[in-house]
């Protein structure tokens, strides 16, 4: 059956509380999950306080205040800090986003809590082990196939096409929704997850691409694409505002239209 | 799928590909769209019927289910609803059970235990509507 409790190893403990800052009366308290696989010991959950006129607004460079001013050691992914990379997605407040997106007054909690996004390998405090993720998304061929000889310049497109890849294109691979999605927790290994999908229906609906047949046959599984049951958590999820759960419902649809 | 030992050797695309594309889910997708519109209507029907009966002396009682218009309707709920709840359960069973050896067991004993209730409610309308 699932395994709904963690084992003895992986509970959480208590962490360290590490000193206030002196001298300042604007703190924000932060509550950061960490593990490190290195000292034997379970995960635990750090205090830290960070003085909010010595930092930007954003969660974010809270962290990257604390790496610097208190804690060297708390380690987390992070590049461009404006939601492009994607780098930064974690569990923040209980929901998956970036945390260069999310504000620390975004935040209703007294703490703001953070986490690795929920149910993958942590590879250290808020580092998640994304290979399977990357490797779903490959699988999927997200790049144009033609048989049709390449044209002089290149492959052309309609507005209107053009349009159609609106709300897609637009996806940074961060994460956040496959990493919500119950479905994806429990049959990950199986269900390629929202991220994915969206991404094989960005292909599937470009009008450029000549492999829609296979594209559709390489998804139509019980596990691959119906896993999916329109849980939305990934909608809810999405930092960039895109809605996976519409796009995997399109390609049902593709499905059953090339049934009829 | 459960992971076999040395699994860890293969690669993530490997390991992503497994056996392949099973092709199919869309009818099982579509079918259970198409019984949850069955039971809908069926039920529309079937429920003012079931309250209008149950009032009723026994006799009578037996009388309306014994109707044909009556029983067909509530044969085909039957059967709408059962497979329905088979390839509904079929669904949970494959989301909750990763062991392969239980899910097998499962999903037979859930296609076992669906023909059994539905032949037991079927036999029942049929018994009252053929006055046995």
């Amino acid at each position: 059956m699932v395994q709904l409790t963690l084992p003895k190893n992986s509970q959480l403990v208590e962490g360290k509380v590490w000193p206030k800052p002196a001298g300042t009366n604007r703190l924000t308290e932060y509550k950061i999950y960490r593990w490190n696989p290195d000292d034997g010991k379970n995960p635990s959950v750090d205090t830290y306080y960070v003085d909010r006129d010595d930092c930007g607004p954003m969660v974010l460079d809270g962290l990257i205040w604390i790496k610097t001013k208190i804690d060297p050691t708390l380690t987390f992914r992070r590049s461009c800090r404006e939601g492009i990379c994607g780098s930064c997605a974690m569990n923040i407040d209980g929901t998956n986003t970036l945390a260069c997106l999310k504000s620390m007054d975004e935040v209703d909690a007294s703490a703001v809590k953070i986490y690795p996004l929920p149910h993958m390998p942590v590879v250290k405090d808020l580092v998640p082990d994304l290979t399977q993720f990357y490797a779903q998304h490959a699988s999927v061929e997200p790049w144009l196939h033609t048989e049709t000889p390449a044209p002089e310049k290149e492959w052309r497109q309609g507005r209107g096409d053009r349009e159609k890849l609106d709300g897609l294109y637009e996806c940074i691979l961060c994460a956040c929704c496959s990493t919500s999605c119950p479905s994806y927790w429990w049959n990950g290994d199986r269900y390629l997850g929202p991220a994915a999908l969206l991404q094989a229906y960005r292909w599937l609906i470009d009008s450029r691409d000549e492999a829609t047949g296979d594209r559709l046959d390489d998804l139509e599984d019980p596990f691959r694409l119906y896993r999916c049951h329109t849980i939305m958590n990934c909608a809810k999820a999405c930092p960039k505002g895109l809605n996976p759960a519409k796009a995997i419902a399109e390609i049902k649809k593709m499905m059953v239209a090339r049934q009829f | 799928m459960s992971a076999s030992p040395g699994s860890s050797m293969r690669t993530p695309r490997r390991r992503v590909a497994g056996l392949g594309s099973a092709r199919s889910g869309t009818g099982h997708f579509w079918l259970q769209r198409v019984t949850a519109l069955a039971n809908l209507l069926l039920i529309l029907i079937a429920l003012p019927i079931v309250i209008w009966a149950a009032g009723q002396e026994q006799a009578q009682t037996l009388a309306i289910l014994g109707h044909p218009l009556v029983a067909i309707v509530l044969l085909l709920l039957i059967f709408s609803v059962c497979f329905h709840m088979r390839i509904g359960m079929q669904v949970v069973i494959e989301d909750y059970v990763p062991a392969e050896g239980m899910k097998v067991l499962a999903l037979i004993a859930n296609t076992f235990f669906t023909i059994a209730v539905g032949s037991a409610g079927a036999f029942a309308v049929l018994k009252i509507s053929f006055g046995g």
